[in-house]
């Protein structure tokens, strides 16, 4: 709690969906080239979550042409446009740093159940 | 040494609130310094007869029961309730100020040039090292318990002593230090905070003095 939580209020944004680690995103990614702007998505699996308000970000990584790819983005940047969530991810840790020495269907994540059985 | 050329320099007084980080028109990530600043007032206008020119500004709240007599005659004098801190800033146009007039965080505008005086983070008794940047002995190398030892602080019979001035561990920190060439990222006027580009001198809650640039170039 500080005296200027009003100054991060305004630049937090309200339109962040609900993700962890494990879950895979899209990010949609301002690209300004010259005067143009254009929007890149940037998909992948969330390896960590990091911090908190304003300074809040999370990482994302995918495999592109065989080499590992990571991206940290601010969690409240105004360079996203937006972020999609594509699946849940059901996963143990809330760091994913494992997933940099698998390869191929063992970096796989299995997808989490919306409605867990085993609760019943 | 006479003062060179005096300037018109604005000054205020505040506290610093802390450091967060804002987004500019072009999506970079600025880091920032939030400082309430002001609103300060003048007690006292020097100039004529004085030698030199500079307003004495004053801020904060305090007590009545802790001002003491003569301070209370001194504040009455300028026609305002006491206040915590008093300073002086030398300025060449400290005529065009009157004693009781208030001055807030208006008095800056985004994008100034700006110097913050402050009492920096006390950081208790510190090795050479930290203090004064030496580089330390080897980690390796035979070395034995004197990794981040000074090494040798002179000759032998001749001095036969230590020069003065001579860096040594010691007490660090809580020092008067000015950060020059700041910038004003904003200013908001409603609520008396300035938003400065980098870090400032201080603790969160110290006071410190924002004003003009020492070294500005964009002095006309």
């Amino acid at each position: 709690m500080q005296k200027f939580d009003a100054i991060d209020a305004a630049s937090l944004r309200d339109d962040v969906p609900a993700f962890r680690a494990g879950d895979t995103l899209n990010v949609h990614v301002k690209v300004i080239e010259g005067t143009r702007s254009r929007v890149q998505v940037f998909k992948g699996v969330v390896i960590r979550r990091h911090g908190a308000g304003i300074g809040e970000t999370f990482t994302v990584r995918k495999v592109s042409f065989g080499v590992g790819v990571e991206r940290t983005f601010p969690v409240h940047t105004p360079v996203i446009d937006k972020i999609e969530v594509v699946t849940r991810g059901d996963v143990r840790r809330a760091k994913l740093y494992y997933l940099r020495e698998l390869r191929g269907k063992a970096a796989k994540i299995k997808e989490k159940r919306e409605t867990p059985a085993a609760k019943a | 040494m006479t003062h060179i050329t005096e300037r018109p320099v604005k000054g205020l007084l505040g506290e610093k609130l802390g450091m967060t980080q804002v987004w500019d028109a072009d999506n970079r990530l600025i880091p920032v310094t939030v400082v309430q600043a002001g609103p300060c007032v003048v007690t006292q206008v020097r100039g004529e007869g004085e030698g030199y020119h500079a307003v004495q500004l004053a801020y904060g709240t305090i007590d009545p029961r802790k001002v003491n007599q003569p301070m209370k005659g001194h504040f009455d004098k300028a026609g305002v309730t006491p206040r915590r801190h008093l300073v002086e800033v030398r300025t060449s146009d400290a005529a065009s100020y009157e004693a009781g007039q208030e001055i807030t965080a208006e008095a800056f505008e985004a994008g100034a040039t700006i110097d913050v005086v402050g009492t920096t983070k006390g950081k208790g008794f510190a090795g050479v090292m930290k203090r004064h940047g030496f580089h330390g002995v080897s980690s390796s190398h035979g070395a034995h318990k004197n990794h981040r030892k000074p090494g040798s602080i002179g000759g032998c019979a001749t001095p036969g002593r230590v020069f003065k001035g001579m860096r040594m561990a010691g007490r660090m920190g809580g020092v008067r230090q000015t950060t020059q060439n700041l910038t004003v990222h904003s200013v908001d006027a409603e609520k008396g905070l300035l938003l400065i580009k980098g870090a400032v001198p201080g603790p969160r809650g110290s006071i410190v003095l924002v004003k003009t640039a020492a070294k500005s170039k964009q002095e006309a």
